[in-house]
């Protein structure tokens, strides 16, 4: 019983490591601000001690812009370690699927087109919900074959149904007219106008999202092995398989809602955590989430902190920046993982 | 134990299986034999409702399958399917004990004695030393022997094998099959095993089913079933059913295709 005691430390290791992570570039990020903060002010005004000034930068102007990347972040993780599952492929996650495309074509129907009977603010995230449930069915319609998804079809598909839905956000940007400068930097992924009010409809549609996604984790276990071996264990699979994708559908709208597109999040985290703790769903998703939280507020420190003499850029940048080139290795070097030999 | 009543199961208009009706007894290992293609593997995944049958039902100890819920039949029939390609780094001891989740509750952690279940299964299939593992690091042999730990770890009162010796070395096929039949004759485990192996159905199974045209061809003891007649109609073989000195026990004796000539 030694090696599953070993696999119970380096477990408690992991999330050690990724609070720290959290924890640390949470505070650098607070301390970000127009008279920058030193580390120790931040911290200590996040506590509710030092000058009014600092207390006003980090709880009146950061604190919505931490919560929400933390949020989102932690969506984005949880969501891509699922989809990997659901899909029995490391490649897997809302944004390669085309469900982040899928919730900007809705959220950005939202933002274009008011309408009397419904807020604009309840209305967003609806569409981009719609919207991506829409797209992961039809993805996942495509690249179904005889109850196997292939990497490459998942991949196309997922590309094509993007690139399709890209388009048509492109049109409705360059129809929107005076509005077009906000979609546009929207489709950039962007933290910036992050509120309490944003808050408060994002968090809750992430936490059930993630709840239901925490519950099935054994199941999804199964599941990994394939649909038959499932149903041999017990698993009412098709039955979890919808819920699972109605919660990863959920969690990603509710994520790009209000912060627009931020890629590879959900394909990076899931995928360094499983091969630091394995693929066991019930340490890897709540792992996924500080995991998630932690990248993004990473990168939102260094979307920061990066360009000095050009301001903040836009985090979808960063993530992009940070997650394309792993992607590349991920196709290079880690062939048979991705199932390609 | 198992009652199977007038199952048909057609795929795309296709029939594979017509009025099928088969009682498997407890205790006892009973082959399920056929040409490939002939629907053996859908009946067997029919056993354990993995696959709904159009017409007629299948009933555990009185039960119709149909209203039992899917945790409820894997509490009593576990399955031993015939491909078990796995893509994730799970250990074999992370899949051995997914045996024990029709048993623990949504949030339930594996209990001591879940865990003492899963160690005794891979002691009894000889894969201890390979406990921590990656299943994908694994060849075909290894992982067909965690898949039957596994199910072992179910506590079932049926097993199913589909193709049981496919992948194993021949001595690895023989110690998997005396370990079924241990199982079955000292803890009375019923067991069903679809092949194509004729010498090896005979040599551990004590009846025996041949599937031809859809259909239940014939049905009983190894000496019942397997009449030069049925060995040419079915597989298009001649053979005998001789009487092993060795062994002490029925075996076939094949000389050739029906063709040869």
């Amino acid at each position: 019983m030694d090696s599953v005691a070993k696999r119970k430390r380096r477990t408690t290791a992991v999330f050690a490591g990724l609070f720290i992570v959290l924890f640390i570039f949470m505070i650098l990020d607070l301390a970000q601000a127009f008279i920058p903060l030193t580390f120790e002010e931040a911290f200590w005004a996040l506590l509710g001690r030092g000058t009014e000034t600092h207390q006003i930068i980090i709880w009146k102007m950061n604190l919505p812009r931490v919560v929400m990347a933390i949020l989102v972040g932690a969506g984005l993780g949880i969501a891509g370690a699922v989809m990997q599952a659901i899909f029995r492929n490391p490649m897997a996650s809302p944004y390669i699927l085309g469900l982040s495309s899928g919730a900007s074509l809705g959220a950005a129907i939202g933002l274009t087109f008011a309408v009397t009977w419904l807020p604009q603010l309840l209305m967003v995230p609806l569409l981009a919900f719609a919207f991506c449930m829409a797209t992961l069915f039809l993805v996942y319609y495509i690249s179904n074959v005889g109850g196997k998804v292939p990497t490459e079809t998942l991949l196309l598909a997922g590309i094509a149904v993007g690139s399709l839905l890209s388009a048509l956000v492109s049109l409705l940007t360059y129809m929107a007219g005076e509005q077009m400068q906000g979609i546009v930097y929207w489709t950039m992924g962007n933290l910036t106008n992050a509120n309490w009010e944003n808050i408060m409809i994002v968090a809750p549609l992430i936490f059930a999202g993630s709840l239901i996604m925490v519950a099935s984790s054994r199941d999804l276990n199964a599941m990994m092995l394939g649909d038959a071996h499932a149903l041999d264990l017990g698993v009412e699979v098709k039955k979890v398989r919808l819920q699972l994708l109605i919660a990863s559908a959920l969690v990603t709208a509710a994520a790009v809602s209000f912060v627009g597109v931020i890629g590879f999040v959900g394909l990076v985290v899931p995928h360094i955590l499983r091969i630091l703790m394995g693929p066991d769903n019930r340490a890897l998703l709540p792992a996924s989430i500080v995991g998630g939280a932690a990248f993004l507020m990473m990168c939102d420190y260094l979307s920061r902190v990066i360009a000095p003499n050009i301001g903040i850029l836009p985090i979808g940048i960063i993530t992009a920046l940070i997650g394309a080139p792993y992607f590349i290795y991920l196709l290079r070097r880690r062939r048979s993982e991705v199932g390609w030999d | 134990m198992l009652t199977v009543e007038g199952i048909s199961f057609s795929y795309r208009e296709k029939p594979v299986l017509q009025n099928v009706d088969l009682e498997v007894k407890k205790g006892e290992i009973i082959g399920i034999l056929g040409p490939n293609g002939c629907g053996k593997t859908t009946l067997l995944k029919i056993l354990n409702r993995n696959l709904k049958p159009q017409k007629g039902r299948v009933l555990m100890e009185g039960m119709d399958l149909e209203e039992m819920s899917k945790r409820k039949i894997a509490r009593q029939i576990a399955v031993v399917p015939q491909s078990n390609e796995i893509r994730f780094a799970f250990t074999v001891r992370d899949i051995v004990s997914m045996g024990r989740m029709p048993f623990l509750g949504q949030f339930q952690g594996e209990s001591g004695d879940d865990m003492r279940i899963v160690e005794e299964a891979m002691e009894k299939t000889s894969i201890s030393e390979f406990a921590d593992r990656p299943i994908n690091t694994m060849s075909g042999g290894e992982r067909q022997r965690v898949i039957i730990a596994r199910a072992l770890a179910q506590r079932p009162e049926v097993i199913l094998l589909d193709e049981p010796t496919l992948h194993l070395d021949i001595n690895h096929q023989f110690e998997v099959l005396d370990l079924v039949r241990r199982l079955s004759q000292e803890e009375g485990l019923t067991v069903v095993i679809v092949s194509h192996d004729l010498p090896m159905v005979v040599k551990y199974c004590h009846r025996m089913v041949l599937i031809h045209d859809h259909k239940v061809h014939a049905l009983g003891t190894p000496q019942e079933v397997l009449t030069p007649e049925n060995m040419r109609v079915v597989f298009n073989i001649d053979a005998v059913l001789e009487h092993d000195m060795v062994l002490n026990a029925p075996a076939v004796k094949i000389i050739g295709s029906c063709n040869r000539r």
